[in-house]
């Protein structure tokens, strides 16, 4: 018998519903493991163990009526820059260190509703804004493979939480790949869906047109069942898409003959790395193996993503945090009687130097003389981006690439230089550009550290994407594999 | 194209950020860098492309304007760095 903090959803579901044990049980085997690894790990920001406990008894209760949904009793680790009411929600930035939402983000919403359980708040770069957690303002994460690299970012937290089995499922966020990155980095599987799909109202804005809400799980099938929880039209969030309601985890039957997958490859950048490489070619081999047809396709404008992507999301975090002005909430400097002294200094003490460095970018970008330039111009570009995925996905179904051509990098070895960072994004940025979908799915090991490959599929196909991440796991247990701890 | 120090200064400035000397200094070198990936798009010929601000096409959302529920006054001001009564306190904005 396995310890329950080592169950999937899916198992720890099976688990609640035959009363094998309870939710309690669950819960307090979950805070056992934190209390095993946290300190080596630093996956959480806040931990909320006297409130999930309380959780885990209500839904015990609503388990015991017959009445409960498929997340009721489901320990749940939720990115720190999803409001939940009553519990601070920090961004991992000293401006928010205090703050406490009196409202709660419509995916927690749904989740409480159903009674699923808060482990506590994932940490995470500040403001979503890095690739590694080390941007956090109060520590970095540990991946949980080798505890001296990242864990990736921005859901760092989220990522390692879950591979170190912290957390059944997580909830991240992902304007860049800040998903399945850090997915791909922790071996676990990590799926941002299209644009719209997931309520935004209530996640703490980087990039509107850009952020998405999605599970960090322990395989396809506990993202599908996350995903038919938080997913569905509301009308608070103005870009919401109004669809009928799908089950995600309906069309999960491993069955992927005749589907027809592209390789794209500008995705297989100079400076891959061959361990990267070798496991997602061996796993193209593999998906070939199942029936499904690969060819290959091309993405000319991929190599344009980088810098689109960097004009527009600093322009719209520039303005999104135009709102940390030490008036209404958040950090507050007082030590002044003139006003603007007062708000320039509260911005210079409460952002790290990754937040300045972006509004910055997207001030210069947006402003006189120089919208046309770049912002203007970035938006073009992000026409051209979409047009491309528009014409591949007339000859393919879903397009498989590596999720980040490096595996996890030791602790420090990046931070120096912002533009090294961000190109470890490559490979996930132009999804949030088209607002497609994607997800991670682990697929190997380069020098004992995980490798995961992106599944990409046009607009709403999360179906045919985690049916592919299904037919694979069925095939290989790359996703069952845990680190040492 | 390289930003000089006043540069760095305007831009602060737009953002209302305060920066030391030596952040002016850091920001102006990294600034410099990245600005200087973003010459790769005059590669493209966009004078015929319309344009993308969102990726998947959603039209101007109304919804019937039914009163809802409003804030509590006491959540409202729950996160005020300084508050009177049921005021926020803020700095003077007016000159005298």
């Amino acid at each position: 018998m396995p310890e329950l903090w080592q169950l999937t959803l899916h198992e720890a579901r099976a688990g609640l519903d035959s009363g094998s044990f309870s939710a309690v049980d669950l819960a307090r085997s979950c805070f056992e493991r934190i209390g095993q690894v946290e300190e080596r790990v630093k996956a959480y920001v806040t931990l909320t163990e006297s409130h999930a406990l309380r959780q885990a008894g209500e839904a015990d209760k609503t388990l015991a009526q017959g009445r409960g949904g498929p997340m009721t009793g489901i320990p749940v680790q939720v990115k720190d820059l999803i409001s939940t009411r009553g519990i601070p929600t920090t961004c991992s930035s000293r401006m928010l260190e205090n703050y406490v939402p009196v409202y709660d983000a419509t995916v927690w919403e749904k989740l409480s509703r159903q009674d699923a359980v808060l482990l506590g708040k994932g940490n995470m770069d500040e403001f979503a804004m890095g690739s590694s957690c080390e941007n956090s303002a109060f520590f970095p994460t540990h991946n949980p493979w080798d505890l001296d690299r990242v864990p990736g970012g921005s859901s760092g937290g989220a990522a390692a939480s879950v591979a170190a089995d912290e957390a059944i499922v997580a909830l991240g966020s992902d304007t860049g790949g800040s998903i399945r990155q850090p997915a791909s980095l922790c071996g676990v599987v990590g799926l941002k869906p299209t644009y719209g799909r997931v309520s935004r109202y209530g996640l703490v804005a980087f990039a509107s047109s850009l952020d998405q809400i999605g599970p960090v799980g322990k395989s396809a099938m506990d993202c599908a069942i996350t995903l038919n929880a938080i997913a569905g039209y509301d009308s608070r969030d103005s870009t919401s898409l109004d669809l009928p309601a799908t089950d995600f985890t309906a069309g999960l039957t491993g069955d992927i003959k005749g589907l027809r997958l592209g390789i794209p490859g500008e995705y297989f950048v100079d400076g891959m790395e061959p361990g990267v490489r070798a496991a997602v070619e061996a796993a193209i081999s593999e998906l070939e193996g199942l029936g499904a047809s690969v060819e290959p396709v091309s993405l000319p404008t991929t190599e344009y993503a980088l810098a689109c992507y960097y004009i527009i999301a600093p322009s719209e975090c520039s303005a999104n945090l135009a709102r940390y002005d030490g008036v209404k909430f958040g950090y507050s400097y007082q030590d002044t009687t003139d006003m603007w002294q007062a708000m320039e200094t509260t911005r210079q003490q409460g952002f790290g130097p990754e937040v300045k460095r972006r509004i910055m970018l997207g001030a210069y970008a947006l402003s006189a003389g120089y919208y046309d330039a770049y912002y203007l111009k970035a938006q073009q570009v992000r026409t051209l981006i979409r047009q491309d995925f528009a014409r591949v996905f007339k000859q393919v179904d879903a397009l498989v690439t590596p999720t980040s051509p490096v595996v996890a990098f030791p602790i420090g070895e990046k931070t120096a230089d912002p533009v090294q960072m961000y190109l470890i994004d490559v490979c996930t940025l132009p999804i949030n550009i088209a607002g497609l979908p994607a997800m991670s799915v682990p697929c190997g090991f380069s020098d004992g550290l995980p490798v995961g490959m992106q599944l990409i599929g046009p607009h709403l196909s999360e179906s045919t994407l985690l049916n592919v991440a299904c037919a694979y796991e069925q095939a290989t247990d790359w996703h069952k594999a845990r680190p040492g701890l | 194209m390289p930003l000089d120090r006043a540069d760095v200064e305007h831009i602060a400035a737009l953002a209302r950020i305060g920066l030391s000397d030596e952040e002016i200094t850091t920001f102006q070198e990294q600034l410099s860098n990245i600005l200087e990936q973003f010459e790769l798009l005059k590669q493209l010929d966009t004078s015929a492309v319309e344009p993308t601000g969102h990726a998947v096409e959603v039209s101007s959302v109304m919804r019937e304007d039914v009163p809802d529920e409003p804030l509590d006054p006491e959540d409202t001001l729950l996160n005020a760095p300084r508050r009177e009564g049921d005021l926020f306190r803020v700095k003077a904005v007016l000159e005298e």
